[in-house]
């Protein structure tokens, strides 16, 4: 096949990436604007960066975000690697297949329902809304992903890694924290990660179990522009793309780099 | 002197009636679930014994293994070492340590600490876990490579560190699951030898398993073939060839021409057996089948001479035509198909580099063999 670049190909690139990133390259663009109005471009400036950190309601919110999200992150890694370990190395106990089907289940739940009967938990316990709440729910919303990526890693761990520690004299929970949690330790990572990832942007929610003096950024931003669009607004989600998207990038540079040594080597190892 | 012995002549404790057995399976049955892996098997294995439990995949043998480690408990029986009787203790206390197929190394550790590891579970003082480290990279020749992870050593290096890794505690018995199963033919040969050496200098008892014939031939000082969960024969691997038990085990080692046929007449010391289509084999019998019993007559090719025309004085010679010829380098081997249709096969040394007369596709042809060439097979 010859790799021209037809005239096809390059309407097809140019369509698909600005489908995808018109509408972030314009908030970007107008989180510089010195105009108050939104979609009205009146010069460079920086000064809603500034005005940013002094808006007291949005750092709070991101305060809250964050502790939510690194709180909620790692309790439900934990359970999530407990389920899967439990779903992958137990195979045969009665009601497995109800088990992984209910630890899975909010995976596919739409958050509406998962929020709504949250709700109605918290209100039939008497818990009061809060920041307990919400972090509880995001809980459940995240550990369910944390299973699954720890558990696709598990399935194909070697068990003989494990066996091979006990025949050299490591009793179990050695073996365990010695040998499968280092093996595993980089899905356990992903898993908080992409927990993390899910609890700092949700929503739905967050909407529906957060209460006063725990509003999380995502609310706070979803409230600031039912009242209408404000240039700081657009700076704050600005700041937010740009941590995300160095994460990405450092993730996946140090992955990359991390295969390229491997390959390299194993082809030495191959030679001699 | 005739015999069919062990390759280290002074080394027999299976034929000493006072020798303490080392490891004993005491009527062992495993079951998984409905499947019977092991079934009401006994083993006995001496002290600083090679051992070879030979199998298809799927007989058992590995299951036997992972018994004596400790992974699996035996479903009825008793396993002892040195007579101490190892139900219930868990694999981390059993004085055993395996080689794994997979070898097992631990990923996210150095070549040292993987040999280190088990050491430090014991609670050795660090200079002397440095020390017999050091010793076993020695042994194994991968002193240069003691700060390099698994993933950078090549298959060769990786089975020598599980190797190191494995009898770095000084267990009282390595078990070695397919050792070699993962290199290549060349440097499974190789390391045979080392294995060989190793096991002597060491002074252990080996218990290998393995599905290769020929590794076990060459290793062990026994063999135990293993068949549906039950043991099949346990010889030295002399006799296991030229002394078959069973027409199983006949011919799972090796290969063989087997005659189906009934003792036409027999007497202590030599029989004759029927072979039907005029076809009467005149042999040694060690055995009791009485006249008129069914019996398998079982042959090596190498024990079968092929000429064109039939050998002078033969007791045993068969006609029928060439069909198929295999050049092998150092030895050739023929396909005859006998008048009734058996095929036989015989192979012969390649001794001089020019043969005069050679036979051919489709020539007549005779194959003898001497009265003492082959064994009589009951069951």
């Amino acid at each position: 096949m010859n790799p021209t670049w037809s005239r096809f190909n390059i309407t097809s690139i140019v369509l698909g990436f600005a489908f995808l990133y018109l509408p972030i390259v314009l908030l970007v663009v107008f989180s510089f604007n010195e105009s108050k109005l939104v979609t009205v471009w009146g010069g460079f400036s920086t000064k809603w960066y500034v005005s940013l950190f002094h808006n007291q309601g949005l750092m709070d919110a991101t305060w809250v975000t964050a502790r939510v999200a690194v709180i909620s992150a790692t309790v439900a890694t934990l359970l999530g690697t407990l389920a899967a370990l439990t779903l992958t190395r137990y195979t045969r106990f009665k009601g497995r297949t109800l088990f992984s089907g209910m630890v899975f289940a909010p995976l596919v739940m739409p958050e509406v329902i998962t929020g709504l009967s949250l709700l109605l938990l918290f209100v039939a316990v008497g818990l009061d809304r809060g920041f307990v709440t919400v972090t509880l729910a995001h809980i459940t919303l995240t550990m369910c992903f944390v299973a699954v990526v720890v558990q696709s890693r598990l399935i194909t761990f070697d068990r003989s890694l494990e066996e091979a520690a006990m025949d050299l004299g490591a009793p179990p929970v050695k073996t365990f924290f010695q040998i499968t949690l280092p093996v595993i330790m980089p899905a356990i990572v992903s898993g908080w990660m992409l927990a993390f990832t899910l609890s700092l942007d949700d929503l739905v929610i967050a909407s529906f179990t957060s209460g006063p003096g725990a509003t999380t950024l995502p609310m706070k931003i979803y409230s600031q522009v039912r009242l209408g669009v404000t240039p700081e607004i657009n700076a704050a989600c600005t700041i937010l793309i740009a941590v995300v998207a160095v994460g990405v990038i450092i993730a996946s540079l140090a992955n990359k780099r991390r295969e390229v040594q491997r390959q390299r080597d194993e082809q030495a190892a191959q030679r001699g | 002197m005739k015999s069919l012995g062990s390759i280290r002549r002074d080394f027999a404790p299976w034929n000493d009636p006072n020798a303490k057995p080392y490891i004993q399976f005491d009527k062992v049955t495993k079951k998984f679930g409905d499947f019977t892996a092991v079934n009401n098997l006994s083993l006995t294995i001496f002290e600083r014994e090679f051992f070879a439990l030979l199998g298809a995949s799927g007989c058992g043998k590995s299951t036997l293994l992972r018994m004596l480690a400790g992974f699996e408990e035996p479903t009825a029986g008793r396993i002892l070492l040195d007579g101490q009787d190892l139900r219930g203790i868990p694999p981390y206390r059993r004085p055993v340590n395996m080689m794994f197929q997979s070898y097992a190394l631990f990923p996210h550790m150095t070549v040292e600490n993987n040999i280190a590891f088990g050491l430090k579970q014991d609670g050795m003082p660090k200079p002397e876990i440095a020390a017999r480290v050091g010793e076993m990279l020695k042994l194994v020749k991968l002193e240069q490579f003691a700060k390099r992870k698994p993933h950078q050593l090549s298959g060769g290096q990786r089975q020598r560190v599980a190797l190191a890794r494995s009898v770095a505690k000084r267990p009282k018995v390595l078990l070695l699951d397919e050792p070699l199963g993962a290199l290549d033919k060349k440097l499974r040969e190789e390391t045979q030898f080392e294995l060989m050496d190793l096991q002597q200098s060491l002074g252990l008892t080996f218990v290998v398993v393995t599905h290769d014939q020929e590794e076990a031939m060459t290793m062990a000082d026994r063999i135990a073939i293993i068949d549906k969960g039950e043991v099949m024969q346990v010889a030295t691997p002399a006799e296991v060839y030229e002394a078959p038990g069973s027409r199983f085990v006949a011919g799972f080692v090796g290969n063989v021409n087997m005659f189906e046929g009934k003792i036409a007449h027999g007497e202590a010391g030599a029989a004759s057996i029927d072979a039907g289509n005029g076809i009467t084999i005149r042999t040694e019998h060690a055995g009791d089948a009485a006249t008129g019993a069914a019996v398998a007559f079982a042959i090596r090719p190498e024990k079968i001479r092929i000429s064109s025309t039939r050998p002078a004085g033969a007791v045993n010679a068969i006609e029928g035509e060439v069909y198929d010829i295999a050049y092998l380098g150092d030895m050739t081997v023929y396909h005859v198909r006998l008048d009734d249709g058996q095929v036989v096969r015989a192979s012969t040394m390649n001794a001089a580099r020019i043969t005069e007369d050679p036979l051919s596709w489709n020539d007549r042809a005779w194959v003898s063999f001497r009265p003492d060439a082959g064994v009589v097979l009951t069951r």
